[in-house]
């Protein structure tokens, strides 16, 4: 008679099942450690490299401009040790906050009527059923042609187009367009989790639907949306692709936004990137802005998490 | 059989008196009192007369042949196994159907006289007019007075009268005491049975001419239970009620008048529901007409 | 009870009097919001009509070969004629090698995300540990806040350097191996490569398919799960026997609509792709894409080369769209069955 063994454990390692599941477990735990990789590597990169571009009037003084006589400056400040030039971002800072803000105007609220629409009053109908589609099918729509579309209509003066010049305002335009679809699904995703007694309580006082709508839906359903906004506006202030070629360049702060060319953090990122990387003082410069951008978008996403965590507390108490 | 001006006098708060010590314990025992309905029956007040009344989802009948009529500032029960369209008729007589797509109302629903569905007829009108308490009880995510001050201010009411009106609506619906000190709190943090009377106050405070409750208290235990049963007895003196119950009990305690609903299989196969008996709670549980009646009230089905 | 019994217009009809306020507003609101909800087909259509009117010079002057050529570059008339150096009309500006660089750089992207994503996805739903379920899903979502520039910039300033000596090694590793020696080289060899662009691409649309298989996994009945364990099956037999055959086509779709992603990302590659047009299986050496391309050039292109350009859009967003029409179709089929409950 051979040792007891306890039934309920396995003879591990006699069958290729529980060999293959450890492998199985250890691949998934890989999976996890492979993606960290890279996220703990881009963002330790912009900070260690960011953090060092972010002084003096880094975040205050106009774009210098680069040229040979810069070059030879940067050369003279290494040999010296120096930090190589002044250099300043606030016209990409500014132009990026109110390139996104101006694409939030319009977007958040047109999403909202959107997103009220399909699933208020929309619902199962054919038409709404369209729409709803469409609008999934809108997100996946790559940002670079939003962007190449802007061009066409508002900026190019051929064809039919609006021919305005380029400006801060056709950057929002784009943005705005990338928004609006994620804005729409945001909300009718929230709204869809608002109880129908709601609705119903609020008809059997005598209130129209828009009043309903209004007054108990929105409100009920309020922080999902801003939750959803929030991210779609981190988003945003991140691209790139739409913004290059309809918001024109600026090298000092340019506030208004429907005329003058405009700069944001993420296309001076790519300009001095593309065209500048063997400039030192564009690199470091490159850095700083990616640093900065990266706060912004991190900034409105923890807002984000922060209005659903606070939201869903409220509900469990 | 529809109002006139001289029959409004004949019904007064004679029909009720709740003061008679009926709660022991929060279980009620009797059964409404014979003599007032035989006394009134002839010259009732009608509020709903329903004639022929049919009502489909989306193209299926989901009750059919409903013929009865409510009376003024009496309770009346629909009671009748799930599935039997209680809550469907119930919800026609305020229109509520308009708000869920694909469900038809059929027939004929006199309000006062007045068809309920008529062109001219504004269903957020009739809505006010005639106030919904729901089976559970569903405030809106806001404070308590702003509950109560929703349907007065949808309604064109002053900011400048509000407070008075919440007070009369809560003291009506008997939770003022145990909510003046918390108005400005969240309507969600109030026990089951105290947000169910919030919700009555709320629909109390738009002054409306009936309040039909369906199933109000099939969510809240036996004591919350007793307390809104006691508050329609008090509501009656004012109101109109229609309420749906799946208590037998209940309707025996608080009605006036009960109509018992079935469900049956029609030619085609499908459960469809009807109204089998109407008449005063008395009858119905005494000695009723029907024998689906009788084996629902004595429990052999349902 | 106090008896506070305030008048009720009782009488009065419902057909008459004053009706509650709003009936107006009522219908002004509906309207707002459909047409809000109609701008989502007005931009779709105007983005095509649009993009196609500036780019129509391409696309009538070249005919098929716009889209089937994989010439870029224009023909210039040979030294010693008039016109020696100008471009020849009507030349060059196909599309081709540049659907292929795209097409190759995503199919490089898809290959290394997917068994991340759907390993990542696994993890949240059945194989972590609980308590890391969550901030595991919240960390995978911070690589969708990082800015595309972000990671091109990284790409090319970081990465693209020390990987060259990697590439290498493997290049020389795969040297003299047939077939495989078109794939793992280039010419030249260098970091900013079809790879390096592969490898960037896969980290950014690692989110998107691990949150939408997320959801699909999170679809999968509890019953079933369960079903397969009592039937004494590992965690893996589990996931091949109950969850794979549930989710199969949710997953395809979310990899689709990651593939969406990786064709129209655009910054990234651009950094990091080098800036060659050529129809090329080397990994190792510069290739470009569609969206790249444009980003790259637009600033500086006149005439005919941006109306190219433009029309390279279009293409993309051709491409782009029916992937997703495909994907949300398969996705949208799966919700609805699971609506029925079958």
């Amino acid at each position: 008679m051979t040792a007891p063994t306890s039934l309920l454990t396995p003879r591990r390692g006699t069958t290729g099942r529980h060999v293959r599941n450890r492998v199985a477990t250890v691949g998934i735990w890989l999976a996890l450690f492979i993606v960290l990789v890279p996220l703990v590597a881009v963002i330790g990169s912009v900070i260690v490299k960011g953090a060092s571009s972010l002084s003096g009037n880094f975040l205050t003084q106009d774009i210098n401009k680069i040229t040979n006589g810069q070059k030879l400056a940067d050369a003279f400040a290494k040999v010296a040790g120096k930090q190589s030039t002044q250099d300043g971002i606030k016209p990409a800072i500014v132009g990026t906050l109110l390139i996104t803000g101006f694409a939030t105007l319009m977007a958040v609220p047109l999403g909202i009527l959107g997103g009220v629409y399909l699933n208020e009053y929309g619902g199962k109908n054919h038409f709404a059923r369209v729409l709803r589609f469409l609008t999934e099918v809108m997100t996946g729509v790559p940002s670079i042609v939003m962007g190449l579309f802007i061009f066409s209509i508002v900026v190019v003066k051929t064809g039919f187009s609006l021919g305005w010049n380029v400006s801060g305002f056709a950057g929002s335009l784009a943005l705005g367009c990338l928004m609006l679809p994620v804005v729409i699904r945001a909300t009718e995703e929230m709204l869809k989790l608002v109880p129908n007694e709601l609705r119903e309580a609020s008809y059997a006082l005598g209130a129209r639907k828009s009043k309903t709508i209004v007054s108990v839906v929105l409100p009920a359903a309020a922080a999902g949306i801003v939750s959803g906004a929030l991210l779609a506006v981190a988003r945003a202030a991140g691209e790139t692709a739409p913004l290059v070629f309809v918001i024109g360049i600026t090298r000092t702060t340019n506030t208004n936004i429907f005329s003058g060319g405009n700069v944001a953090l993420s296309t001076e990122i790519f300009r001095n990137a593309l065209s500048y990387g063997s400039y030192a003082a564009a690199r470091n410069r490159a850095w700083g802005e990616a640093l900065v951008l990266i706060v912004i978008a991190l900034t409105f996403t923890l807002l984000a998490r922060l209005v659903t965590a606070m939201f869903t507390r409220r509900r469990a108490a | 059989m529809h109002p006139t001006a001289s029959q409004t006098d004949i019904v007064e708060p004679v029909t009720i008196d709740a003061s008679s010590g009926r709660v022991e314990n929060g279980i009620h025992l009797e059964v409404g009192d014979p003599e007032i309905f035989e006394r009134d029956d002839p010259t009732r007040e009608l509020v709903f007369d329903l004639e022929r009344v049919q009502i489909l989802y989306s193209g299926v009948a989901a009750v059919t042949d409903v013929n009865l009529d409510i009376a003024s500032r009496e309770v009346t029960a629909f009671i009748g196994p799930s599935g039997c369209g209680k809550t469907t008729v119930l919800r026609s007589l305020n229109r509520m159907h308009d708000t869920t797509p694909g469900a038809v109302v059929e027939g004929k629903i006199l309000y006062h006289g007045e068809d309920l569905y008529g062109p001219k007829v504004d269903a957020a009108e009739v809505r006010r007019r005639i106030g919904m308490v729901f089976q559970k009880p569903n405030p809106f995510p806001k404070s308590i007075y702003d509950n109560v001050a929703y349907g007065p201010k949808i309604n064109g009411r002053k900011r400048g009268d509000l407070d008075d009106l919440v007070e009369q609506a809560l003291t009506r619906a008997a939770l003022w005491d145990e909510v003046k000190d918390k108005l400005k709190r969240s309507a969600l943090a109030l026990s089951g049975g105290q947000q169910q009377r919030l919700c009555i106050a709320r629909a109390i405070a738009v002054e409306p001419d009936v309040i039909l409750m369906d199933e109000p208290c099939s969510a809240l235990d036996p004591i919350a239970t007793a307390r809104i049963e006691d508050l329609m007895i008090e509501l009656k003196r004012e109101f109109t009620i229609v309420i749906v119950t799946h208590n037998m009990q209940q309707a025996s305690r608080v009605a006036d008048r009960t109509a018992f609903f079935t469900a049956e299989l029609n030619e085609s196969g499908k459960r469809m529901g009807l109204l089998v008996e109407y008449d005063t709670t008395n009858k119905i549980f005494t000695q009723p007409s029907d024998p689906r009646t009788e084996g629902y009230i004595t429990g052999r089905f349902g | 009870m106090a008896t506070i019994a305030p008048e009720r217009p009782r009488s009065r009809k419902l057909s008459e009097g004053p009706k509650p306020p709003g009936r107006e507003r009522d219908r002004v609101f509906r309207w707002f919001t459909f047409l809000a909800a109609l701008l989502v087909l007005l931009i779709l259509a105007l983005i095509f009509v649009s993009t196609v009117n500036q780019s129509w010079d391409w696309f009538s002057t070249r005919g098929l070969r716009a889209v089937f050529s994989s010439r870029w570059n224009q023909k210039v008339y040979p030294r010693g004629t008039a016109n020696a150096g100008q471009p020849i009309p009507g030349s060059g500006f196909g599309a081709w090698a540049l659907i292929f660089g795209t097409l190759y750089t995503s199919f490089v992207a898809i290959l290394l995300a997917v068994p991340l994503s759907v390993g990542i996805a696994l993890f949240t739903t059945d194989v972590g540990p609980r308590w890391l379920r969550n901030p595991v899903g919240y960390v995978v979502d911070l690589l969708a806040v990082v800015p595309s520039v972000v990671f091109g910039l990284w790409g090319v300033f970081v990465l693209a350097t020390p990987i060259r000596n990697v590439y290498q090694s493997v290049a020389d590793f795969f040297a003299g191996v047939p077939v495989l020696d078109k794939i793992f080289t280039g010419n030249p060899l260098l970091g900013t490569s079809v790879m390096t662009a592969g490898l960037i691409l896969a980290i950014m649309i690692t989110p998107i398919i691990t949150s939408l298989t997320r959801e699909v996994l999170a679809t999968v009945p509890i019953a079933q799960k369960e079903g397969a364990l009592a039937l004494g099956a590992t965690r893996w037999e589990m996931i091949r026997g109950a969850i794979f055959p549930h989710s199969r086509s949710g997953i395809v779709a979310s990899v689709m609509i990651g593939l969406g992603r990786a064709m129209g990302e655009t910054i990234a590659v651009a950094l990091v792709i080098g800036a060659a047009v050529r129809v090329s299986p080397a990994l190792f050496s510069p290739n470009n894409t569609l969206a790249a391309i444009i980003a790259q050039n637009f600033g500086e292109a006149q005439g005919i080369q941006r109306s190219a350009l433009i029309g390279l859009g279009v293409v993309l967003f051709v491409i782009t769209l029916l992937v997703n029409v495909m994907a949300r179709a398969v996705l949208n089929r799966g919700e609805r069955r699971l609506a029925a409950g079958k």
